[in-house]
Order: C-alpha cells, then sequence, then structure tokens
C-alpha cells in the first residue's frame, strides 16, 4: 500500500473508533462506577417499602439485587414515586426503574420498555368480608369508590355498571370505604393486597377476579439498546428459573395466571 | 342538531382541537349532569346562606349573652378555616360518626355527600354573609331606630320593617362578592366525589387526554356562571335603590 492510502486508512479506523468511544454504553458505565442505582418504590408493599430498619425491601428491591449481582456491581436504591420515575431516569439520576411501571404506547415513546413484562397489576376491589360479593356483576348500581384520574374508571362505569365516587387521593377513598359511603374501593390487587396486610382491614378482602390486566416492565433510558437487551435476557432468564413465581410465594403475594404463563411459556 | 355536533367532530379532524363534550354523546351527558349539579348547588347554598345571614345578623343583636357568644363562635369556626377542610370534616369526619345499620349488618352514613357539601358550603358563606349583613345594620343611624322605637314598634318589627330592608341595600355589594365566592367555591366539592363540573370534566380529560380544550371550557364556564349571577345582582341592587339613601 501507498503511503496516502494507509494514511487515509489509519484516518478511517481512528474515526471510527472515535465513534464507538464517545458513545457512553450504560453497562460500561455501571461497571466503570462499580454501582447499580436503581428507582424502586418505597411506599408500595409488598413491592416496595421500608422496614423497621429504613432499608427497602420488597420484591421490586430483590429483582433490582439480582440486577446488580449479574452485572457484578453493587446496588444502590433510590425510593421514586409514580411522578418522579421517568423524569429521574431521563437526567440520568437512576439507570434502571423497577417500580411497578405500566407498559404503554406513550412510556415507550419516552424510554426502553424492556420485554418482556416482568410482572404486572389488574383491578379489583376491597370489600367487607360481610357483603359476599363473588362477582362482578354484583356491584351494578353499586357505589364503588374509585381514584380520580384512573384510566379504567369509565370502562367499570360503563361496562359494568357500577356508581363511581371517585375521590383524589387513597386515603380518602378508604376512609369513604371505612365509613360505609361506599361498597367496595376498585383499584389495582396489588395495592389492596398490600393493604390487607395491615391489621385494620381483618374484616375485608379481595373477593373477585381480577380485570383490566396490565403488564409492568422495568424501564431504561432511551437509546440504551445493549443495557435493554442485557436486562431482557436477565427478564427472560427469572421466568425461565420460576423465580417471579418463588418471589411471589416469598412476599405473600396472590399469584396471578400472567406469572405461571411466562414460566410455561420459557421453561 | 346532530349536524351541528358533528362538526365540532370535523374540528377535532381538521385542527386537533379535541372538544369531546360536543361530539360525544357520553360525554356530553356527563358535562351536562356536572353543569346541573353546580346550578343545583350554587342555588340551594346561596338561598341557604343568605338565610343564615339575616337570621345571624339578628341574633348578633340579641340581649341574650348566650346568642351572642353562640354567633360569635359560629363566626370565629365557618370564617377562620378553610372550606376545603370543612367539607373533609364534615363528610370523614363527622359523616363517619353518623351513622346506621342496614339488615346485613353494614353501617352506612345517613348523610349523602351532596348533602354535606350543601350543608358545609352554605355554613361557610353564611359566616361571610352574617358579617356582611352586620355591616348594613350598622350603617342605620340610631335616629332612624329610635324613631321606630317611639313610634312603638317592637324590636322583631324594626328589624323585618325597617332595619333590615335599609341594610340589605347598604350590603348588596358586598353580598354579590361573596355569592359569587360561593358558586367558585361549589368545585371544592370535587374532594368529595360529589358530580359538580370540575370532577366530571376532569373524568372526562383523564379519558380523552384533552386537557387544555376543557380547563378553557372550565373556565368559560365559570365565568358565564359568575357573570349571570352579578349581573342579576346588579339589576337587583337597580330595583331596590331608594331615592337620597346612598349612591
Amino acid at each position: 500500500m501507498n503511503g496516502t492510502l494507509a494514511l487515509a486508512a489509519m484516518a478511517a479506523t481512528l474515526g471510527f473508533s472515535m465513534v464507538t468511544a464517545a458513545h457512553a454504553d450504560a453497562v460500561s458505565d455501571i461497571q466503570g462506577r462499580g454501582t447499580l442505582v436503581v428507582g424502586v418504590k418505597a411506599d408500595y408493599r409488598p413491592f416496595g417499602y421500608l422496614d423497621t430498619s429504613g432499608t427497602i425491601v420488597g420484591f421490586g428491591p430483590d429483582l433490582a439485587a439480582d440486577i446488580a449481582k449479574q452485572l457484578g456491581v453493587k446496588l444502590q436504591m433510590v425510593p421514586v414515586v409514580a411522578s418522579n420515575r421517568v423524569q429521574y431516569l431521563q437526567q440520568g439520576r437512576i439507570d434502571l426503574i423497577l417500580a411497578t411501571l405500566t407498559d404503554t404506547p406513550e412510556r415507550d415513546k419516552l424510554m426502553e420498555m424492556v420485554q418482556p413484562h416482568y410482572y404486572g397489576a389488574g383491578v379489583n376491589i376491597l370489600a367487607p368480608k360481610s357483603a359476599g360479593f363473588k362477582n362482578w356483576d354484583q356491584l351494578r348500581g353499586k357505589k364503588v369508590c374509585l381514584i380520580q384520574g384512573t384510566f379504567t374508571n369509565k370502562d367499570l362505569q360503563a361496562k359494568y355498571g357500577v356508581q363511581g365516587l371517585a375521590f383524589p387521593g387513597t386515603a380518602e377513598a378508604y376512609t369513604a370505604l371505612r365509613n360505609g359511603s361506599c361498597a367496595a374501593f376498585a383499584y389495582d390487587d396489588t395495592a389492596i393486597q398490600g393493604e390487607l396486610l395491615k391489621p385494620q382491614w381483618k374484616d375485608y378482602d379481595m373477593p373477585l377476579t381480577s380485570i383490566f390486566f396490565t403488564p409492568w416492565s422495568v424501564g431504561a433510558k432511551k437509546g440504551e439498546d445493549h443495557f435493554a437487551s442485557l436486562l431482557s435476557g436477565m427478564v427472560t432468564g427469572w421466568h425461565k428459573s420460576g423465580k417471579i413465581l418463588s418471589l411471589e410465594k416469598k412476599w405473600g403475594i396472590k399469584p396471578i395466571a400472567f406469572a405461571q404463563q411466562e414460566h410455561d411459556k420459557y421453561r | 342538531m346532530q349536524d351541528f355536533w358533528d362538526w365540532f367532530r370535523w374540528l377535532y379532524e381538521a385542527t386537533g382541537i379535541n372538544l369531546s363534550i360536543f361530539y360525544d354523546a357520553f360525554d356530553r351527558a356527563h358535562f351536562l349532569a356536572g353543569a346541573i349539579m353546580t346550578l343545583r348547588l350554587s342555588a340551594v347554598c346561596i338561598v341557604l346562606s343568605v338565610v343564615i345571614g339575616i337570621v345571624g345578623a339578628w341574633l348578633q343583636e340579641s340581649r341574650l349573652k348566650f346568642v351572642r357568644l353562640m354567633v360569635y363562635w359560629y363566626i370565629q369556626f365557618f370564617r377562620n378555616t378553610p372550606p376545603l377542610v370543612q367539607l373533609f370534616f364534615f363528610y370523614f369526619g363527622l359523616g363517619g360518626l353518623l351513622t346506621s345499620a342496614t339488615g346485613s349488618g353494614e353501617h352506612v352514613p345517613l348523610v349523602g355527600n351532596v348533602t354535606w357539601a350543601i350543608v358545609s358550603l352554605s355554613f361557610f358563606a353564611g359566616a361571610f354573609n352574617t358579617e356582611i349583613f352586620r355591616s348594613g345594620v350598622q350603617a342605620i343611624s340610631s335616629t332612624t331606630i329610635e324613631a321606630a322605637e317611639s313610634l312603638g314598634f317592637s324590636r322583631l318589627r324594626i328589624y323585618c320593617l325597617i332595619v333590615f330592608p335599609l341594610a340589605l341595600r347598604v350590603s348588596l355589594p358586598a353580598l354579590t362578592n361573596n355569592l359569587v365566592n360561593l358558586v367558585k367555591t361549589t368545585t371544592l366539592a370535587y374532594a368529595i366525589a360529589v358530580p359538580e363540573m370540575l370532577y366530571v370534566t376532569s373524568q372526562i380529560w383523564s379519558d380523552e387526554l384533552n386537557v387544555p380544550e376543557l380547563m378553557n371550557v372550565l373556565l368559560v364556564s365559570y365565568v358565564i356562571l359568575a357573570g349571570a349571577l352579578a349581573y342579576l345582582m346588579r339589576r337587583w341592587e337597580r330595583a331596590l335603590h331608594l331615592p337620597g339613601f346612598g349612591a
């Protein structure tokens, strides 16, 4: 090769290597740092809550610990809520969202929603045991407490004929249920399960089968394809090995059909 | 009529301005129900609060110290606490205590959320109205009252026939202020799930995601409602005008 061609080849190689070096890959960042920062819920029992010593424990934190172990780094958990988790991810304050994040097409545009989904929630009711509800049709015409802004409210009222009483926050809805202002409270079955663990609800239960199932995804920053594909492999592994099912048992979560289906699919 | 509604569907498709409360029958029915509930709350609360104001202003002049003290504490409680806190107190606090047992042994509240909203808002505006009417009553010069007493009027007849009619004319501008405020304050009832206009509209925009359009519709609706009330009060003021008394 003559001189100019060699120079051109060297310049091209340098150029390409600079391009690949400039693209900061999340995985290499995390491994370079030695810590994985995960956003988890700290107020949503048993998917992420504070135990008596103040550490965040639960279904989500256990999965986060597994990801950190597989990447070979330490785990740092940051408590998040629904209104700030996406922003924290976009700002780079957290590397991952593992906080009961529902997969929707709008969110898919903002970030990487890792497929397959790791878990999900449906809508169920919290009602007094004495009311004896067995199926959704029994709620027709009855007053049911709801949360304002929930996307399932319209269907519950139109399709199942409930008389909806929508409150701005969960505290008001729980109080209205206790006062008897409504016959039942329709909300995420996962949240109701967590609430039923509290002693004040010993005369209540969650009697119906869940409807309107919505899947949850692990969320990573937009454009991190390598990281997302790594996570996808990990989630598939969880379903394959039955880790999701065993975590359900560990945290006393009522088993959902989705978890069993995914386990059977990937086994 | 359907053509009129369909124009709004064309508007959405052509410009992206989503006024689903016009073209969608379900949303339309809900919005109308919400508007009727707001009108109902406003009308009932206005009437009740004015009655409370008239009675309260009368009781403030009572010879019995106990009665005067009761009115004083009523005003302090309802004027010095936020109306939203009062609504929560009545519906969640008192409502939880006033229950009766149904056949199956469960306890249901005796008073519904609409009734509590009416009670709470009427008492809230009534406290302000009492002070507004008191300012009107105090504007009547004592010579007028002495002249009435010398003619043999009883205290009640002086209040009903002489003092209050004049006091009303003096306090009408402040009363208009308070009643317009009351109409806007009815939106707070959404916090106890009363299906008035704000509650219904927030349900619609969380389904259809047309928040800016519906926010503007709400704003315009309340401007029209409050404006109509203010206009009627102004007309009433002019009709009640006494030549030589006041402006």
